[in-house]
């Protein structure tokens, strides 16, 4: 056999010329940039550089912020038509599709996931839910919610640091598309898109007060949650904060949407199509680090392919790219913070301490930032903590199952309810099988697929609602009942 | 104060993202509202619509294949070409009309409007019209609207560019392909508009637009086989009968509307109902 | 014969066999095509990947109007593709229909290219519609003229109509013709086969029958070596690596134009059966005018800016 040289990729950095950063941000309320009082950095997680000081919110900002949404929606938003509020959001789609390199680059940076997910995936799917609710402004009639849907108000949204600048066009987008103004906080961590976003609502000429970005940390949020000049609280994080919100808004009138956690089963079937399939089981817990709500997290393979299938997965996994997320052939990046890290890191030590058996591929980490190996571990049961809980993480764990009936109890068999996937090439048994699942999003024969007409939210602990489509505009209307 | 000779303008068809003449060489009169010659547009023939109509079902598989949100980017990209020439609509509709610069104004702004309008209906139509339903039997079953296929219009005498774009965009929006006449007296609007498609990274052959006589293109159009529906809104009620006539022979779906409305999107789409068993 | 312990080379073996080998996902590949199609290749990879992609081209000429001063032309191209530049190196083969094979032969040997095969399509290239007496025949005069290698087409006719096991013997008869004077590829025409189900099943086919390459195409039909199709057949010849311990060839020929199609080619190798088979001798690219790209892209690397066509030689 002769030898050949292996195919080394060199190394392919995109640019950081395109992002300029600030050494200092405060929040954006009223339409300007307005100076914060204390500040905390953020940083790069894959190099802990300290990017920027991030402006800690704290109740007068809140005030502000709250204030100015209150009178923009009063004197302004709620006056406008829907063709006009709809071409506002028109404009803001097509300036971050013009922007899409520069904030693909800056999530990058404030995030940790590689400049090719930022790239394909997270900015142009946040423009396309911008584009996508521009165009239901001036159509609400149309939704089937009543004639003369009218909105809520002002809408407090507190989003998760795994997609920021996705998970603001989620909550943005048809906020103001049915005519509420928002305060929204970006996570601690990751709040740079956001306030590039900012930048963005200017060049877009929104009127002032109909944004407005409040950063800081859990105790903004939490004013931003009990602020009685609020009518709507959407939230996106733990379910632990989740019931957190839900009682702190038990005894107010407010409206709540909440995405929260999952430990999604992903159901392998002995007639699933092997090759995409093994994709499917990849994306479904790597892509994003496992920093996924709906990921895969808990592989459910037939007994009778299940070894071939872990065979294929595991030549599969040697194959993945983790290192700097900068560089245009990374698969799987950094971890977003040394907190996370290390909530990974217990969570697969009580992995094998539970007797589960842990294998990784031979991974070069970074000796800077925050690292962790894509890891399966087989053996396990539902009996263990690391198939009940959510890690967050790129870990995953192998369970098998004997029937279809056996597979969807096991399933089921969580408090969470986010999402699921159905590998086989039957589609009856695909469809029974999605008609049996407890879940809110079901992937079959695919994985982790995101559209704005396409409804997203889950069943049971895993929140309160959903967002996309034509049922997620309901979160944001007033007098249509909401889960 | 300058005594500039300036170039006029030549208006040809519109068909398959080109600007051929009228292959039967014709042409026709069009004087402004004053009475003063403008222009000699084509008047196209039967050959031109076939021509026009070959191009349309070529394109159709494409635009039918396209994502909704593909098809709403360049419906607004439509408007945003539009928006950017708005002074040169205006002025073409003040100078052949003779109608105010404010109701001209007003007349564009709309058409700009109405095609933000239904870019935002590409992928809200099918949330509409379609369905998944509750049979009784383990069977899923759903419904999915689609496009026909090419449509032919007759586009209002006015208002020439609203109503233009009323006949043209609820056809297009579903992944329909089209062929329009436009109004006989003030076709430049429609015309000028063809070059504003041109700019849009609308592909060859989507929209392709006639100018002539109704008298004879509207039974051309009535009569062929290879058309699948038709807008006649801006045909006279009185000849109604007539093409409905000589539609029968392909069963061409024929309607005429007042107004925009969604359901202008529907009328020109096929329900398409899907079963499926639900079983191990 | 053996045929690896897979089938028996019996008809109820054969459709048992291919009847239980997985599905493939269409969107499912496509995806994975598209996301190995985003690597970026830069610097020295690049530079490799040109240079490897240079010993992997099977120049081709199959036209009706080929006349030997056409022939010899190519062949020198072969050998020697920059005459300006030595480094560049030899093609992997020169491809022509088998009566030009002893043109090309003699030719090789009389300007220093003894290094590089002919290869000769074969079995009534490329529709495959002749009797098999007239295919062996064809084979047997190919290699009679000095062809190392032989490019069969399959019976697409008999695979879609489900004769596998008559796909499956002409395959294993032209396998006996060759012997061990020529090696064979077997085209599948994948673009007549349509789906990535049946370029699977043709795969496993033609490798348990005795294929040492298998083939995506004539580059008479379009489409051709698409990556998705490229993929599954990486999969295929990767999966019989595993139960055989075997390595079967892949070529993919028609529609890789230029310098960026071949890189995702290379790369697609790499990430699926990897490595080892990123040499002449497990991979090659069916390709006239690809080579030309490369030459300019390898110029640009090494001078530093765009080059133009007329500073490579069109034959």
């Amino acid at each position: 056999m002769e030898t050949t040289m292996t195919f080394e990729y060199a190394p392919a950095p995109e640019s950081r010329a395109i992002v300029t950063i600030k050494p200092k941000y405060g929040h954006f309320i009223g339409g300007k940039y307005v100076p914060g009082g204390k500040h905390f950095p953020t940083i790069n997680p894959a190099t802990e550089e300290v990017l920027s000081q991030i402006a800690l919110g704290g109740k007068a900002d809140v005030d502000a912020a709250v204030k100015a949404a209150r009178k923009a929606y009063t004197n302004t938003w709620s006056k406008m038509s829907g063709k006009e509020r709809g071409k506002y959001l028109y404009r803001i789609a097509r300036i971050m599709q013009e922007r899409a390199r520069e904030f693909a680059v800056l999530e990058t940076l404030d995030n940790g996931k590689p400049i090719r997910e930022s790239r394909d995936t997270d900015i142009p799917l946040a423009a396309a839910h911008f584009f996508y609710h521009a165009g239901w402004a001036d159509k609400l009639e149309y939704a089937g919610l009543g004639t003369s849907p009218k909105p809520l108000g002002v809408a407090g949204q507190i989003i998760p640091w795994n997609f920021p600048l996705l998970m603001l066009a989620w909550k943005v987008a048809p906020a103001l598309a049915a005519g509420n103004t928002v305060v929204l906080k970006p996570a601690e961590s990751t709040p740079l898109t956001a306030l590039l976003f900012a930048e963005v609502c200017q060049q877009a000429e929104l009127p002032a007060g109909v944004v407005n970005i409040v950063t800081g940390d859990g105790s903004t949020g939490a004013l931003i949650v009990n602020h009685p000049g609020i009518d709507k609280i959407a939230f996106t994080g733990s379910t632990e904060v989740g019931k957190i919100i839900a009682r702190a808004v038990a005894p107010t009138n407010k409206s709540v949407t909440l995405e929260l956690g999952g430990k999604a089963a992903n159901i392998v079937f002995d007639d699933a199509p092997i090759d995409e399939t093994v994709e499917g089981i990849v994306n479904g817990i790597f892509f994003n680090q496992g920093h996924v709500c709906c990921a895969g997290s808990r592989l459910l393979l037939q007994e009778n392919v299940a070894e071939e299938v872990l065979h294929k997965l595991k030549n599969r996994m040697e194959k993945i790219r983790v290192g700097d997320p900068m560089d245009k052939n990374t698969d799987v990046g950094a971890i977003n913070s040394k907190e996370q890290l290390k909530k990974i890191i217990e969570l697969a030590a009580v992995g094998d301490s539970e007797g589960a058996e842990r294998w990784s591929p031979a991974c070069t980490l970074p000796s800077k930032g925050f690292w962790f190996a894509p890891t399966i571990f087989t053996g396990v049961t539902q009996a263990h903590r690391i198939a009940r809980e959510e890690i967050f993480g790129p870990v995953l764990s192998v369970l098998t199952f004997r029937t279809p009936a056996e597979a969807i109890e096991k399933a089921n068999n969580t408090p969470f309810g986010l999402s699921a996937g159905i590998w086989s090439e039957k589609g009856s048994r695909t469809l029974w099988a999605s008609q049996q699942l407890r879940a809110g999003v079901i992937w079959a024969n695919t994985f982790n697929k995101f559209d704005p007409t396409s409804p997203f939210g889950g069943y049971k602990e895993s929140g309160w609602g959903r967002e996309g489509g034509r049922h997620g505009l309901s979160a944001y209307l007033k007098g249509v009942s909401h889960e | 104060m300058s005594n500039r000779i300036d170039v006029k303008k030549t208006y040809k068809l519109f068909i398959n993202g080109a600007f051929p003449r009228s292959e039967s060489g014709r042409t026709y009169e069009v004087k402004n509202a004053k009475g003063v010659f403008v222009a000699n547009p084509c008047l196209a023939s039967r050959k031109d619509l076939r021509d026009a109509v070959v191009a349309a079902r070529a394109a159709h598989a494409g635009w039918n294949k396209a994502t909704a949100y593909n098809r709403g980017q360049i419906l607004y990209r439509i408007a945003e070409m539009l928006e950017g020439r708005r002074g040169q609509f205006v002025e073409e509709i003040v100078n052949i009309t003779g109608a105010t610069k404010t109701k001209a104004d007003k007349e564009v702004t709309e058409a700009i409007d109405r095609l933000v309008w239904y870019a935002g209906w590409t992928d809200k139509i099918a949330s509409l019209s379609g369905s998944t339903n509750p049979v009784a039997g383990p069977f899923y079953n759903f419904t999915i609207p689609e496009s026909m296929g090419v449509v032919a219009a007759i586009a209002p005498e006015t208002p020439s560019l609203l109503g233009l774009i009323d006949a043209i965009a609820p056809i297009i929006t579903s992944g329909n392909t089209v062929v329009v006449l436009a109004s006989t007296k003030a076709p430049l609007s429609a015309m000028t508009f063809a070059e504003v498609l041109a700019t849009s990274d609308l592909p060859a052959g989507v929209i392709n637009i006639l100018t002539g006589k109704k008298d004879e293109i509207a039974p051309w159009m009535a009569s062929h086989m290879d058309i699948d529906a038709l807008d006649i809104s801006g045909l006279s009620s009185k000849k109604h009968a007539d093409i409905k006539v000589a539609g029968a022979e392909n069963l061409k779906r024929i309607h005429s509307f007042k107004s925009a409305d969604p359901g202008r999107i529907i009328a020109f789409m096929e329900a398409k109902t899907v079963w499926h068993p639900i079983g191990l | 014969m053996s045929f690896y312990g897979l089938v028996d080379g019996t008809d109820a073996s054969l459709k048992s066999y291919l009847g239980n080998l997985s599905g493939v996902d269409q969107v499912g590949a496509e995806a994975r095509a598209a996301m190995l199609a985003t690597r970026s290749i830069k610097t020295t990879s690049k530079r490799w990947a040109i240079d490897t992609a240079i010993t992997m081209v099977d120049l081709t000429t199959l036209e009706g109007a080929d006349t030997p001063g056409k022939v010899k032309a190519l062949c020198t191209k072969a050998v020697r593709p920059d005459p300006t530049d030595s480094s560049v190196p030899s093609v992997g083969a020169v491809c022509v229909y088998n009566d030009m094979v002893s043109v090309a032969r003699k030719h090789l040997d009389l300007i220093g290219g003894q290094h590089v095969p002919v290869a000769a399509v074969s079995t009534a290239f490329p529709s495959g519609r002749a009797s098999m007496p007239v295919k062996i025949q064809d084979t047997q005069d190919a290699i009679d003229a000095g062809a190392a290698e032989i490019d069969m087409v399959i019976d697409r006719g008999a695979f879609l109509a489900g004769r596998y096991i008559d796909v499956f013997n002409e395959i294993v008869q032209i396998r006996e013709v060759c012997g061990d004077k020529a090696h064979l590829k077997v085209i599948f025409e994948t673009g007549e086969l349509v789906t990535y189900d049946n370029v699977r099943k043709a795969s496993f086919l033609a490798m348990a029958a005795g294929a040492d390459f298998i083939k995506t195409s004539t580059g008479k039909v379009a489409p051709a070596a698409t990556p998705p199709v490229v993929l599954v057949m990486l999969e295929a010849v990767r999966d019989f690596y595993e139960m055989t311990q075997v390595r079967i060839g892949v070529k993919p020929a028609g529609g890789i134009r230029n310098t960026k199609d071949a890189i995702k080619q290379l790369v697609l190798v790499n990430e699926t059966v990897g490595p080892d088979w990123l040499n002449p001798k497990l991979f090659r690219i069916g390709a006239s005018a690809l080579l030309n790209d490369l030459l300019m892209q390898r110029m640009k690397m090494d001078d530093g800016y765009y080059t133009s066509p007329q500073y490579v030689t069109m034959d």
